[in-house]
């Protein structure tokens, strides 16, 4: 059998499908089936199976190196995956690029910050709404009313977006010119803009002081709860991890070594050995 | 009045220069590559109009109208055929290609229209006289300056309020993530494409009108030259272009008036070294320090 034939089956016997009980009476709105890739004669992930629900917050959890950036790239298509299936909202986007993912729903932020640095704060968050608005060439150059209806709508959905951080004062300001802190929160905002139904965080914690990654935690629930979209977030603070994820998969060497909840995790003894190194025998 | 007279033929210079210096800026802007192949497609928008002019008998706005839309299209072919395949190959590749296909134009040209020079009429003639007659300029000087404010102009409100501008601007920032934020990449270079070709067409009639000659290597220097006013003023910035092409035009014409003719382009190259020794990212460039 050719790999790509391989890619196109589903498996008959899916492991438990969510990862926790939150949205059992719905369709996920991901599903990972063995999705991997290979670099070389690398296995940088393989046979990655999660689902996530409709409204869940989940972490991807695991050390260095262990292929959780790549997992994104693979669900937003930076990389092309050699095998395996990516449902959203249970359509395959196996042909789509990586800006018809995002129209398709799903949104991301950056381990390091991307920006656009030259652009006011307002600007990076209503050029992610552009794709949803649909004014044409000629209404834009004469200013006709569909216009300015929809430069309108932009402009109070961007107010929206920035009140959820208390940033309005800052919609003008050019975004480098921001502080670290508020730039990580712009990531977050930018991405809903394009109004996602999977938000892809990668380290939304980092170098934030424990303050911070406290009004981060509420904040990243309440976008949940006013969205009503599901979160799958890589983050090394593990107490930000363990109190705000419903389900937790931990990946180490590419492979999922563990799913469940957080309390199933912790006890894990595999999750700990990736962790700490494996115990001696007393 | 003699000085009068050689600012003014330096900033109607320098406003053809600048139009096309937009061209190479916005590419590079955008798809970071440097598209040598601009000034030859400058030299294809004088031999359409010239065409159109000529042999189809149209009146000269519609020969400009339709010189502008076959360099559209050109360089959106240009654009998928040669450039796109290399998207993330090196950037040396894509350099080597603009060159190749900067010789393909000129040859192609040379096939078409032979090597002999035309005389290549102004789209407008006749000048006015200023000051009881001490001061001639030529209607011709008038539209280019004129054309180079309205594309500026037209260009910067462009980039600011419009959807494409605004994802060209994301594009040119972080390729990227603005895929990322949903923004089709290709098709916005294309229309950047799309754009320069549009403006080097326009260049390239009022280039010829000026030269009032046309042949295949017409566009060569004149793209070098517009091409160092795009680093002079900071490549990648559009009042870089602008303010890049109108000061080499002017020096161009005070070095030609003033010092000597055949030096002229020596003196316009040595400026533009100097100010790169001074400020290595171009008068209004942004020099990028890399944190370490």
């Amino acid at each position: 059998m050719t790999q790509k034939e391989k890619a196109k089956l589903v498996p008959v016997s899916r492991e438990p499908a969510l990862l926790t009980e939150r949205d059992a009476d719905k369709s996920p709105v991901l599903e990972c089936i063995d999705l991997g890739i290979t670099f070389g004669g690398l296995k940088a992930v393989d046979n990655f199976n999660v689902t996530i629900g409709r409204t869940e917050i989940t972490g991807l959890i695991g050390p260095n190196g262990a292929g959780k950036t790549t997992v994104f790239n693979l669900l937003t298509k930076v990389y092309q995956p050699t095998h395996g299936t990516i449902l959203l909202n249970g359509k395959d986007i196996h042909d789509l690029n990586t800006a018809q993912v995002n129209r398709a729903g799903i949104a991301r932020t950056f381990q390091n910050i991307r920006l656009f640095g030259d652009m006011t704060v307002e600007q990076n968050i209503t050029v992610a709404m552009d794709t949803q608005m649909h004014y044409t060439m000629p209404e834009g150059i004469l200013r006709l009313p569909r216009f300015w209806k929809e430069e309108h709508v932009m402009h109070e959905r961007a107010m929206e977006l920035l009140s959820i951080f208390h940033m309005e004062d800052l919609a003008n300001a050019k975004a480098n010119s921001l502080p670290y802190g508020a730039q990580r929160r712009l990531e977050i905002l930018r991405a809903l803009a394009t109004n996602p139904s999977l938000l892809l965080l990668d380290e939304p914690a980092a170098g934030m002081n424990p303050s911070e990654t406290a009004e981060l935690m509420e904040n990243i629930r309440s976008i949940r709860d006013t969205f009503k979209i599901a979160v799958l977030l890589i983050e090394h603070d593990m107490n930000l991890v363990m109190n705000i994820c419903e389900g937790i998969a931990v990946l180490n060497f590419g492979h999922v070594i563990a799913k469940g909840t957080p309390e199933d995790i912790q006890n894990n003894p595999e999750v700990i050995e990736a962790y700490l190194g494996k115990q001696k025998e007393a | 009045m003699e000085f009068l007279s050689y600012l003014i033929s330096g900033i109607s210079l320098g406003s053809v220069y600048a139009i096309i210096a937009l061209g190479y800026t916005m590419v590079y802007g955008i798809a970071k590559m440097l598209n040598f192949a601009h000034g030859d497609i400058i030299m294809i928008g004088g031999y359409v109009s010239f065409c159109a002019m000529f042999y189809l008998g149209l009146p000269n706005i519609v020969a400009v109208l339709l010189a502008v839309i076959v360099c559209t299209v050109l360089g959106v072919v240009i654009e998928r055929l040669a450039y796109k395949p290399l998207r993330s190959a090196p950037s040396l590749a894509v350099l080597i290609t603009a060159i190749g296909v900067s010789y393909f134009l000129q040859n192609s040209a040379l096939l078409i229209w032979k090597a002999a020079a035309r005389v290549y009429p102004p789209v407008v003639e006749g000048s006015m006289q200023l000051f009881g007659g001490k001061l001639t300029v030529s209607y011709v000087s008038l539209l280019t300056i004129a054309a180079c404010v309205v594309i500026m102009i037209g260009l910067t409100t462009f980039v600011n309020k419009s959807k494409m501008g605004k994802a060209m601007r994301a594009c040119s920032e972080d390729k990227a993530a603005a895929q990322l934020m949903g923004i089709n990449v290709n098709a916005t270079i294309s229309a950047t494409f799309a754009i320069g070709s549009a403006l080097a067409a326009i260049a390239g009639v009022l280039l010829c009108s000026f030269n009032t000659s046309l042949m295949p290597t017409t566009g060569s220097m004149p793209g070098i030259k517009a091409f160092t006013a795009a680093v002079f003023g900071g490549i990648g910035s559009i009042p870089g272009a602008f303010l890049g092409g109108l000061l080499l035009g002017i020096i161009e014409a005070m070095a030609k008036a003033y010092i000597s003719t055949n030096l002229a382009n020596s003196i316009v190259f040595a400026v533009l070294i100097v100010v790169l020794l001074v400020k290595p990212a171009g008068l209004l460039g942004k020099s990028v320090t890399e944190k370490v």
